[in-house]
């Protein structure tokens, strides 16, 4: 039966790693959960890139980080933080598209 | 076996006030150092660039005030880092006297007090830029240029743990230090006590936000460390809060592009080894970190410019044929601001943020809602003339009240004007410097001032 990220992650997060970009933290309090999401290759550089109708190049990082159960991408922003015409200074609102990925 | 403890009471200092219960509780414990970081970059870059405190001079007196008694009780040091949020010149001078008020309010002994001063004038910088210095860009950027530094109000120098080592073994039983690397201000005793770079730095990494590495979620809550040879125990003070492998791994990788790296002047902590254990219901101890050298020591610099004055407008609009063809209407407002005021860019900016639409996301958004039941709209122009700035947003606002659109049936007007105001906006700023120049000497950059403080006064030390 698939689920939703929203079920399976603990914390879906995002926020600014410096000025130039915004970084995504997906966390699972249950190692399964984990690496069912991690094994289906739902969440990808190019599946992160797809969701957000972005070139996968801007995605500058993509860590399956093993010690924190979690699963981290990086997005450069388009201008740093808080410049003229940001809406976003924090970068903390850029993660509820992940929370309908299928997970099968 | 050396063994140091060290108190965090708050990870960004009088952002919000912190809570004293829990950091009382730490006080009971003896820690030999109350250490917290005050500054970040996530307000944006008017503060720097504007050379202006975020956090409310209340707070920061009131954060300043608990950990000062309590170091000066305790008769151990306490470290604070990037004074009043952003760590120039004024934020250190501002926390200075903080402290020298404090002192005399609560008749304190003498102490010694240290700051480290790290603005770094833009002068300075193009003089470095002439002589043939690399100004590195980081994260993407291009290297800076003499363009780049004439965009550039004001820029510091984020310190490593060097210029507070040197505070401490001048006997500073309080240092206010300018930018720091949140990690550098704790790495700094840790290292003078002959502990490697790697614990000291990556103990700094742990605690720097403290409460924030515990769980359940909770701000501004105490955090202990204790540190012994090659690995950090890092204790929840909170009753409620517990330090667990998972809370102190994920607290790694926040805020950071790569969660095994930890970056400072002169190298970085590599953590892809790392291992937690829990070893009691709210301590978890921490090891296998590394640290990798960097041949050439290359400081960071934070650099910030105005870009002009800021005006803002708030329209609404609920009438869904309006709603259906707002980009229409936008286009059309915006040509009639080039009509007036020429091609945008260079000279001005105007922007339409459409809540109800995609203003949070903007371009990343996947679904934007293309028929909101209505729409809230802020304008927001950018001018150097504040009184441009405030016409450009005047007309690009009103002028969606008068959109011409075919079938528009409200001929009296096509927008709701929350009230037909223009309100005075902050001046925008950009970060213009987010790179590093290559040192000689990591203290070069930075400069020093010490005080003799006590109930009647605060002397420079001579």
């Amino acid at each position: 039966m698939t689920a939703t990220l929203r079920e399976l992650a603990s914390t879906i997060r995002s926020k600014n790693a410096g000025v130039d970009h915004v970084t995504f933290d997906v966390i699972f309090r249950d190692r399964r959960n984990f690496e069912r999401v991690r094994d289906a290759n739902v969440l990808t550089r190019d599946s992160v890139a797809q969701l957000y109708r972005i070139e996968p190049a801007r995605i500058t990082h993509f860590v399956v980080y093993e010690p924190g159960n979690a699963i981290k991408f990086t997005i450069r922003r388009l201008k740093p933080s808080g410049s003229p015409g940001e809406s976003d200074v924090f970068g903390a609102q850029q993660y509820p598209p992940l929370f309908d990925v299928q997970v099968p | 076996m050396t063994s140091v403890k060290i108190l965090c009471p708050t990870g960004h200092l009088a952002f919000t006030p912190m809570e004293k219960d829990s950091f009382m509780r730490g006080c009971e414990l003896k820690p030999d150092f109350i250490i917290a970081d005050a500054g970040s970059c996530d307000m944006g870059p008017r503060p720097l660039g504007a050379d202006q405190h975020v956090s409310l001079a209340e707070w920061q007196r009131h954060d300043l005030e608990i950990m000062l008694q309590q170091s000066r009780r305790l008769g151990v040091p306490m470290i604070v880092g990037s004074a009043s949020d952003t760590g120039t010149d004024r934020g250190v001078d501002q926390f200075v006297g903080m402290i020298a008020d404090i002192a005399r309010q609560h008749r304190l002994k003498p102490f010694k007090l240290a700051a480290i001063y790290s603005e770094v004038p833009v002068s300075e910088l193009k003089q470095r830029l002439g002589s043939g210095a690399r100004i590195e860009g980081l994260d993407g950027r291009a290297d800076a240029d003499l363009a780049t530094l004439e965009r550039t109000d004001r820029a510091v120098a984020v310190m490593n743990a060097d210029p507070v080592r040197k505070a401490l073994r001048q006997g500073a039983d309080v240092v206010i230090a300018g930018r720091s690397s949140d990690c550098a201000i704790f790495a700094a005793p840790l290292l003078n006590a002959g502990l490697s770079p790697a614990i000291a730095y990556y103990t700094g990494k742990l605690m720097e936000c403290a409460s924030f590495c515990a769980e359940p979620f909770m701000g501004k809550e105490s955090i202990l460390g204790r540190v012994e040879a090659d690995a950090v125990s890092i204790a929840a003070m909170h009753p409620g809060q517990r330090c667990t492998p998972a809370s102190l791994a994920s607290h790694a990788m926040y805020e950071r592009t790569n969660p095994f790296r930890e970056y400072v002047a002169g190298g970085y902590v590599d953590m892809t080894d790392c291992v937690y254990a829990q070893t009691d219901p709210k301590t978890t101890r921490a090891s296998g970190a590394r640290f990798v050298a960097d041949p050439v020591c290359k400081v960071k610099i934070e650099g910030a410019g105005l870009v002009g004055q800021r005006r803002l407008a708030i329209v609404g609009i609920r009438d869904p044929y309006t709603i259906g063809l707002i980009d229409k209407a936008i286009q059309w407002a915006r040509g009639k601001l080039e009509e007036r005021f020429g091609p945008p860019g260079q000279t001005y900016q105007v922007f339409y943020h459409l809540y109800g639409r995609n203003a949070v996301m903007e371009s990343l958004d996947p679904k934007p809602q293309l028929q909101p039941h209505e729409l809230g709209i802020v304008v927001e122009a950018i001018h150097k003339d504040a009184k441009k700035a405030a016409e450009l947003c005047a007309l690009g606002a009103r002028n969606l009240f008068y959109a011409r659109l075919p079938e528009v049936k409200g001929t009296a007007g096509t927008a709701a004007l929350m009230s037909d105001e223009i309100l005075v906006g902050e001046p925008g700023y950009e970060w213009t410097l987010n790179h590093t120049l290559p040192v000689a000497d990591p203290l070069e950059l930075f400069r020093f001032r010490t005080f003799n403080v006590d109930a009647q006064a605060c002397r420079e030390a001579a």
